[in-house]
């Protein structure tokens, strides 16, 4: 039943919806491509979850527009809308038991009692509970009642499935496990998936595109690879993995853009983004650290610093450096035969053009973690 | 000092006052009650027999169930969109309807009723008004229509109160999800959210239907003699023919087809419903 045709467009256009003074989206506009693995990654209160809601039909809009394959669905209530939705605490009638919960979509789209039976049977076994079609949702774990919930969003064949932070109630190691199912679910189905989260390695390990909002609004929409690789904001670029941020008064110098952090200098090649303060990214691969005194090439950047934190991870060490301004390198090292001590002075080096220079939009240090600050 | 000490061991005694209160308030007077139903004036059967083969009796048993079935049906009417309001208003307006509920709770019953006299007699505000419309006046006082309105306005707190206790623990995004997989909003209402409301239904309808069962002042003086409850007739057998005998056989036979009630209901709330609310 895999075919890629099954999948719809979603085109949003300027939507814009707005609570009294609050604005909760500010002209937001996306496209998401037929059978896609769309993710709406941001912090709590970031749009990502009105985004979803307007789609589903459960929020209506103050401007704009939406299209769900060939039909504009702005004025349409959520029941003509034909699209799954699975919730973050699964949404299961707990009056009915899991078949029941499955044949429901089936029944109020009056498919007879036979194929309804047979359909039911083959998406409680496409997420693996055939075995528990007659117990009731209370009865089950959190895991197989997100199950559940997933087999009712796509009983009925959707050509768009929406998750609003389905793994979010989860334990991790079960959250790792289900992210797989809903990938192979993803491939078997070739419905278009719009799948809701903060968590920045969900969508990493799910998406083929993420939309990365803030403050109701989309500050980039790539693949993983280009949001981790080339961030076009400051913010982004904070919230997909880790980084070393750097900020400092800069000038030009022939070409590059340096910054001073502390009493150092740091270049860039490139003229500076914007009109604005600078700040310059770094990714903890590319920062290897060496001991004072170690010979240097051109075209490095070094800063001096001391170690402040190190831990291990098993296939290497991640160190944290204070640098002399106050702010923290995060570094990413293979295990070497002198690992370096707490307290150890260090040199953070970088090549200069494996650094990423944004204008500083003044995220901070808790858009990282998914809060807002 | 002892005996704060095995309290403290045993706090079970703390329920000993409230045991023996009822013990001698209501236990020793019920056991009268029935003793005397069969013993007063002679040992057996008569106060029963005579009970059931006075079909004045028997119209009046059938006239509080049909009364108390009314009131029940009527306060679920009115109770159940109001308990659904409150779920759904912010706390400030929340306050002010539960205040709209239990405000009437504070005064007497009896100024209640006697507030109904006013305004359901025949010169009251309300024939006024039918008759200012042109319409014919109604009677209302002394009618069995007057003791349903009046006992359904002093019985509706016991209804929306049970109701709301189910309602507020009733996840709204279980009708977002009916709606979301094709349910139209009525049919998301009467698949999903009524069901699930269901154990407040039944709460709210046994209490407000047992106390309607029992009630006194409110039909006495809004009901006047064609609309005479059970309590009241046992009342004028107790207190007016000195007939203590048929007085409890009444209040037996009331308070036996209550507890049938009450059992009936027990099994219907128990069975399926031990899940009220939604997976959370």
């Amino acid at each position: 039943m895999a075919d890629k045709e099954r999948g719809a467009a979603v085109d949003i256009r300027a939507v814009t919806k707005t609570y009294g003074t609050f604005t909760a989206l500010d002209d937001v506009s996306l496209r998401i491509e037929p059978g896609q693995f769309m993710t709406f990654l941001g912090p709590s209160g970031s749009g990502k979850t009105t985004t979803l809601n307007v789609i589903a039909g459960f929020t209506d809009l103050t401007a704009g527009e939406i299209q769900i394959g060939e039909r504009s669905v702005g004025n349409l209530p959520a029941h003509k809308r034909n699209v799954g939705v699975v919730f973050q605490h699964y949404a299961l009638f707990p009056h009915m038991t899991v078949a029941a919960n499955v044949a429901y979509p089936l029944k109020l789209r009056r498919v007879p009692q036979a194929e309804r039976n047979r359909r039911v049977a083959e998406t409680l076994e496409m997420v693996r509970l055939t075995d528990f079609a007659h117990r009731h949702p209370a009865e089950l774990s959190g895991g197989q009642q997100q199950r559940v919930a997933l087999a009712r969003a796509m009983v009925f064949d959707p050509p768009l499935l929406l998750m609003d932070e389905p793994l979010g109630a989860l334990d991790k190691k079960l959250r790792e496990w289900l992210q797989l199912e809903i990938k192979r679910i993803h491939r078997e189905l070739g419905t278009t998936f719009v799948y809701v989260t903060h968590d920045q390695e969900e969508a990493l390990a799910l998406s083929d595109r993420i939309a990365v909002f803030n403050k109701g609004r989309i500050e980039q929409v790539g693949s993983g690879r280009d949001l981790y690789d080339r961030p076009e904001t400051l913010f982004v670029g904070r919230f997909i993995g880790e980084s070393t941020v750097l900020r400092g008064p800069h000038e030009l110098r022939g070409g590059e853009t340096a910054l001073r952090i502390g009493e150092d200098w740091v270049s860039h090649p490139g003229q500076p983004v914007g009109s604005g303060r600078q700040a310059l990214l770094v990714r903890p691969e590319k920062i290897s650290l060496l001991r004072p005194g170690a010979v240097t090439e051109d075209g490095l950047n070094t800063l001096p610093g001391l170690i402040s934190e190190a831990i291990y991870l098993g296939s290497g060490v991640k160190y944290e450096v204070t640098l002399t301004d106050g702010s923290r390198a995060v570094a990413r090292v293979p295990l070497t035969d002198e690992p370096f001590a707490l307290g150890e002075s260090v040199i953070v080096v970088w090549q200069k053009q494996d650094a990423r220079l944004l204008p500083d939009d003044g995220s901070s240090e808790a858009a990282q973690s998914g809060e807002e600050q | 000092m002892r005996d704060l000490i095995s309290i403290r061991r045993n706090p079970v005694l703390l329920t000993v006052p409230a045991v023996l209160l009822l013990l001698v308030a209501l236990g020793y007077p019920l056991a009268q009650v029935v003793l005397r139903s069969f013993t007063d004036p002679q040992p057996g059967l008569d106060n029963y027999i005579w009970f059931f083969s006075r079909p004045v009796n028997l119209t009046v048993f059938w006239r509080t169930f049909e009364v108390s079935a009314w009131v029940t049906l009527l306060c679920l009417i009115l109770g159940y969109p109001y308990a659904w309001m409150m779920t759904a208003v912010g706390p400030r307006m929340r306050m002010l309807m539960i205040l709209c509920v239990l405000v009437p709770f504070w005064v007497s019953g009896v100024v209640r009723t006697l507030a109904w006299v006013i305004l359901l007699q025949d010169s009251g505000v309300i024939n006024r008004v039918i008759m200012a419309l042109g319409f014919e006046k109604l009677r209302l006082i002394r009618t069995q229509t007057g003791v349903i309105i009046g006992m359904t306005q002093v019985l509706l707190p016991f209804m929306i109160m049970p109701l709301y206790a189910v309602m507020r623990g009733i996840d709204l995004r279980l009708v977002q999800a009916a709606q979301s997989l094709g349910a139209r909003p009525a049919l998301s209402f009467l698949q999903i959210y009524l069901p699930l409301s269901l154990p407040g239904i039944l709460g709210g309808a046994v209490i407000v239907f047992i106390l309607g069962l029992g009630f006194y002042i409110t039909p006495a003086l809004l009901g006047g003699p064609r609309a005479t409850m059970l309590s009241t007739l046992a009342q004028q057998q107790v207190l007016q023919q000195l007939n203590w005998g048929r007085g409890g056989a009444m209040g037996v036979i009331l308070l036996v087809s209550t507890l049938l009630l009450l059992a009936v209901a027990a099994r219907f709330t128990r069975r399926r419903y031990q899940i009220a609310g939604g997976s959370k």
